[in-house]
């Protein structure tokens, strides 16, 4: 029991620390990608390459005025920040980043909490998350923050349903709705037993699935709340130091939590091609495969960043008429379609 | 009336459902982005790397002694009237005796000033300078912290004696012989 604690609260710090860490550099990443997209070569000052740049950015955040509005909601001003915060960092627990090592006899699993409704767990904490803008933009009490509160709040809230919908073809099929099941589902790869990943089967509810991630993260096209060139900056128009890396932050842990879970549930997750072939051993399998997990979510933060310095911004009613007039009815189609494939070619 | 043949009749039809969709497009603009993502960068890595610059660049302005080291400016001001952003001021002197190795002819400029904020690097000083005494060079004017600072006073724009500034690649045999024909613009 002890040992098994301990593991846990190592996974929980080690996770911890690699969220902030990777939340943080995909802060110098995003500015990176845009420089190369655009032909040039982004931060490279602070350090190698400019290496050190997210720590000067976090350095120059905590040195700066903290300006709180008189008029605002002082208390509600604060909390903001903070569920924002803390929604992103918990959606983590659950995400399977790797199978089992077995250290002394006893297997331990890398994942922090197992739960078997654990889609709906992800799905509740990260819709807790639009509370963290609304209250932030309601309570700076400023038109622009308040505009692009309501924005992220009713694009969240439609992009959520037909998030909701693109996996229900996921669940009926896999029969699961735990992280780590549908993970381990999709081991093997094209190796002697032929397993494709989720994304082969589902394609459609994939599509949507990274579409609705796009929206729900407010990443470009779909970064209608903090639109700069409308909105000043949207819900954090009034946020100054650190409560503003606060949001920026929850922004980027938000990235790398969606692209972690779009890994798991239709990129195989930690499970990598020929994994069962190489007559390797389990803890070398559970090590590369994390190796292979984190490289699979690096890809997805990239592919957020490349869409963002690709499309423009939508308009307004364009977002709600992709939401709920396309994306909503076919991800209703996708769960019938995929289901009856799925009894007819069974 | 139909002055080229470059207008295009714009047709504004109805999508097909490919169009519709967006997602080729959108994979066509995702292809365009990534090829630039292995481009060669244009980015010119300033304070270790200065760009190369024309050779006949107009930067800061340089006033030109002569053989002797006598300043060749005589305060006639076709520089200032030649000058679109109104730059350029002077106030003129007579010379005293004594001091013929100073200034070439009878009369000079106490003071010439140029505002390099309202300078706009145009050039049309040299050109209208009849005695070849302002030329622009290939020097970059830099940085201050007050206004008063870009006010370059004869201190800043005279050469020194011993440290003669190049313009041949400004004054070269075709420019002079351009300055030599009357008709042309200023010299009329």
């Amino acid at each position: 029991m002890i040992t098994f604690l301990t593991f846990k609260i190592i996974l929980v710090a080690l996770v911890f620390v690699i969220t902030l860490l990777v939340a943080a550099y995909s802060t110098y990443a995003e500015r990176k990608v845009a420089a190369f997209l655009q032909d040039r070569i982004g931060p490279n000052r602070a350090g190698p390459f400019g290496i050190l740049q997210p720590l000067a950015d976090g350095l120059k955040f905590i040195m700066k005025e903290e300006i709180i509005p008189v008029v605002s909601n002082k208390f509600l001003f604060i909390l903001g920040p903070c569920i924002a915060m803390m929604t992103a960092l918990m959606a983590g627990v659950l995400i399977p980043w790797g199978g089992t090592l077995t250290i002394g006899g006893e297997t331990y699993a890398l994942q922090i909490a197992e739960l078997d409704n654990g889609i709906l767990y992800v799905f509740a904490v990260v819709s807790i998350g639009v509370y963290g803008i609304m209250i932030g933009g309601w309570a700076s009490n400023n038109k622009f923050s308040l505009l692009g509160a309501i924005r992220a709040s009713a694009q969240m809230i439609s992009y959520e349903i037909a998030m909701g919908l693109s996996i229900i073809a996921l669940v009926a099929i896999t029969g699961t709705l735990s992280l780590s099941e549908i993970s381990a589902q999709q081991a093997g790869g094209t190796g002697g037993d032929w397993n494709f990943w989720n994304v082969v089967y589902h394609p459609l509810g994939c599509l949507i699935f990274i579409i609705c991630a796009f929206a729900e993260c407010n990443r470009t096209p779909f970064d209608l709340p903090e639109c700069e060139t409308e909105l000043v900056g949207g819900y954090h128009t009034e946020y100054s130091s650190m409560k503003l890396g606060f949001y920026l932050f929850a922004e980027y842990i938000n990235m790398f939590i969606s692209s972690a879970v779009i890994s798991t549930l239709y990129f195989g997750g930690y499970n990598f091609p020929f994994m069962n072939d190489l007559g390797l051993d389990q803890n070398m399998i559970t090590i590369i495969g994390t190796v292979v997990m984190f490289a699979k979510v690096a890809f997805f933060i990239f592919f957020f960043m490349w869409i963002r310095w690709t499309i423009p911004r939508f308009r307004y009613d364009q977002l709600m008429n992709l939401g709920w007039k396309i994306l909503i009815p076919l991800a209703v189609a996708n769960v019938f379609i995929t289901v009856a494939s799925y009894l007819i070619f069974k | 009336m139909q002055l080229t043949n470059r207008s295009k009749l714009v047709v504004k039809k109805e999508m097909n459902f490919w169009e519709r969709m967006y997602l080729p497009a959108i994979l066509g603009g995702v292809m365009i982005t990534i090829r630039h993502l292995f481009r060669r960068k244009s980015t010119v890595k300033y304070p270790e790397k200065t760009r190369e610059i024309s050779s006949i660049w107009r930067g800061q302005h340089v006033l030109k002694r002569d053989d002797k080291g006598a300043e060749r400016c005589t305060a006639c001001g076709l520089c200032a009237v030649a000058c679109p952003a109104e730059a350029i001021t002077m106030t003129a002197a007579e010379r005293k005796k004594g001091e013929e190795n100073l200034y070439r002819e009878e009369k000079y400029a106490s003071t010439y000033e140029i505002n390099m904020l309202r300078c706009i690097f145009c050039g049309l000083c040299e050109e209208a300078c009849p005695k070849e005494a302002i030329f622009l060079t290939d020097r970059i004017v830099t940085t201050d912290y007050s206004r008063t600072g870009f006010v370059y006073g004869k201190d800043k724009l005279v050469e020194k004696v011993d440290d003669r500034i190049d313009v041949t690649k400004r004054q070269t045999l075709a420019v002079q012989e351009f300055k030599q024909q009357k008709q042309l613009s200023h010299n009329k």
